[in-house]
């Protein structure tokens, strides 16, 4: 972007948008849209309170093993879709379906089977993770140069030594793509997890804030939670980068 | 055909790759072999070469036990073929090297594979590393190094496992003109030292004439052998030589005479 003659950075645009939020917010036009400067004050408020700490430790718990399922499923799911024809034929139409299916629908029905706990938090997570993993993996696998494979055939690869010396790392920069966007889908899924089981965790917060009509807080909250979320995608953005060159075993 | 008769006192080397009548059509209906018998003797080089699609790659393949001949049967070392063997060896075209991986880890991946102790298969690694002249880039990435490098390194992994047969699908295709010929040098000088058998396939009439012991033509549709060419071409000396030897003029202009004929 262009201005006078200036180049402006891109994330100027932010700053636009965060003032114009303030400037509305100090109007009080709106009981929902506080000042932004309240709403940051606020955040620095919450973080360090007992009730925020207990909730964000049983959400990354939430997360964390949901995530660690969903990869421990999804990249050998992924993996075997890619290698084995009759396994794709089989799950892929599963895969593709739960993808686009509209998955909060389906929270309920997780409830109803694993109760109103944490076991519930972790399937959705996992719902909302795996398929996309499932997903990138699978084409990563089925990306590799055929001549890649024929090497370790010739070396006398038993199929776990081709599974995992060379279709995992072949597919790596796929895989950890999978898993970046299986991650901000389970962020997403953690948290309509919690809002529907609404009693545990950043639910609680959320469900308190709301009906209290905290509105401040209920921003801050938001605002952490999406810096969480970015955080984790530029992690994740920063190790795919330094795999990339994995992918020059293609076609 | 051309070559001259060697002379009576050379007893040809034992035949250590016997293809016997071996035919091979694809799911599908693609009749790539029919009938094809031949022998690749000890110690020689002999080259597959013939238009696109006359089998070659197919015929390399099941040599290497990666796909099973419809009809007939590979012996290789007294022993017939039912899948890869440690006897037999890929180069590939696209080199087929573990981007993730350093030299030293790709070369040794062979005896990796087979379960070698790590400190043994290095050492062993390091060795063929330095007769390809990589010396000194045992810790690179296959991405940091030139294609004609990349090749050697694919050379060094065929030759770690100790295979007494090395299968060569256009090794030297994906490389530049001028490490092609250098490669091709090269090539002259391993088949005289480690006294191997090469199964080398081209595209090249002169890279055929230029490495070869032995020259098989193959007719394309289906994929059958035409003719079978031996230069006769004296290899010590000056590789440059070679490329002026009146034999090896002629024999790359027969071998083009008769290929011409399936051209389009
Ligand atoms: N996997 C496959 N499935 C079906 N047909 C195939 C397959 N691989 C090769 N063919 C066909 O078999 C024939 C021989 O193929 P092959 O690759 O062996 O030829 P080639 O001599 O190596 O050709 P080139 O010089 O182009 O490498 C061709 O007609 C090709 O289309
Ligand atoms: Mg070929």
């Amino acid at each position: 972007m262009k201005i006078g003659g200036f180049r402006i950075p891109m994330a100027a645009s932010l700053i636009v948008w965060a003032v114009l939020w303030e400037v509305v917010g100090q109007t009080g036009a709106s009981l929902i849209i506080p000042p932004l400067s309240a709403i940051l004050a606020r955040m620095f408020e919450i973080v360090p309170t007992p009730s925020f700490g207990a909730a964000l430790l049983i959400t990354g718990k939430a997360f964390l093993l949901g995530n660690a399922i969903s990869i421990g499923v999804g990249v050998p799911l992924g993996i075997l879709l890619g290698r084995s024809t009759i396994a794709d034929r089989m799950i892929l139409p599963w895969v593709t379906m739960f993808l686009s299916a509209p998955l909060s629908a389906l929270v309920p029905v997780i409830m109803v089977i694993f109760g109103l706990g944490q076991t519930t938090i972790v399937m959705t997570v996992v719902m909302f993770a795996v398929w996309i993993i499932v997903l990138d993996t699978r084409a990563g696998v089925q990306g590799i140069a055929p001549s890649l494979v024929e090497m370790a055939q010739s070396f006398g690869a038993s199929r776990w030594q081709a599974f995992t010396r060379i279709y995992f790392f072949a597919a790596l920069p796929e895989i950890l793509s999978g898993i970046r966007l299986g991650l901000i889908r389970a962020v997403k899924g953690v948290i309509i997890g919690q809002l529907l089981v609404s009693i545990v965790g950043f639910g609680s917060l959320f469900e308190i804030y709301l009906s209290r009509f905290l509105m401040e807080h209920f921003w801050a909250l938001l605002f952490i939670l999406f810096a969480l979320a970015f955080a984790i995608n530029e992690i994740l953005v920063w190790l795919e980068r330094k795999v990339e060159y994995y992918a020059s075993s293609r076609h | 055909m051309m070559a001259k008769p060697k002379p009576a006192i050379q007893t040809p080397p034992p035949a250590i790759v016997q293809v016997k009548s071996v035919s091979k059509t694809y799911p599908g209906g693609v009749e790539a072999l029919r009938d094809v018998s031949l022998d690749f003797r000890q110690g020689q080089l002999t080259t597959l070469l013939g238009p696109s699609g006359c089998g070659k790659t197919t015929l390399l393949k099941i040599v290497a036990g990666l796909i099973p001949a419809s009809g007939g049967e590979v012996v290789v070392d007294g022993k017939a073929v039912t899948g890869p063997g440690p006897e037999r060896a890929i180069v590939f075209q696209d080199f087929a090297l573990m981007p993730w991986a350093t030299v030293l880890r790709n070369v040794a991946f062979g005896l990796e594979l087979r379960g070698t102790p790590r400190a043994e298969r290095e050492a062993v690694a390091e060795k063929y590393i330095g007769e390809v002249g990589l010396k000194g880039f045992e810790n690179r990435y296959p991405h940091e190094l030139s294609g004609g490098m990349r090749q050697r390194v694919g050379l060094a992994r065929a030759l770690a496992v100790q295979a007494k047969v090395l299968l060569m699908d256009e090794p030297f295709s994906a490389v530049d003109e001028q490490t092609r010929r250098k490669f091709q040098e090269d090539l002259l000088q391993l088949v005289a030292i480690e006294r191997k058998t090469f199964i080398f396939v081209t595209h090249s009439i002169e890279e055929a004439v230029y490495v070869s012991d032995r020259i098989v033509l193959l007719h394309p549709r289906p994929g059958r052998i035409s003719s079978i060419v031996e230069p006769d071409i004296p290899r010590d000396g000056d590789p440059e030589k070679i490329r002026r030897n009146t034999t090896y003029i002629d024999t790359v202009e027969a071998i083009w005479q008769g290929l011409k004929q399936y051209l389009d």
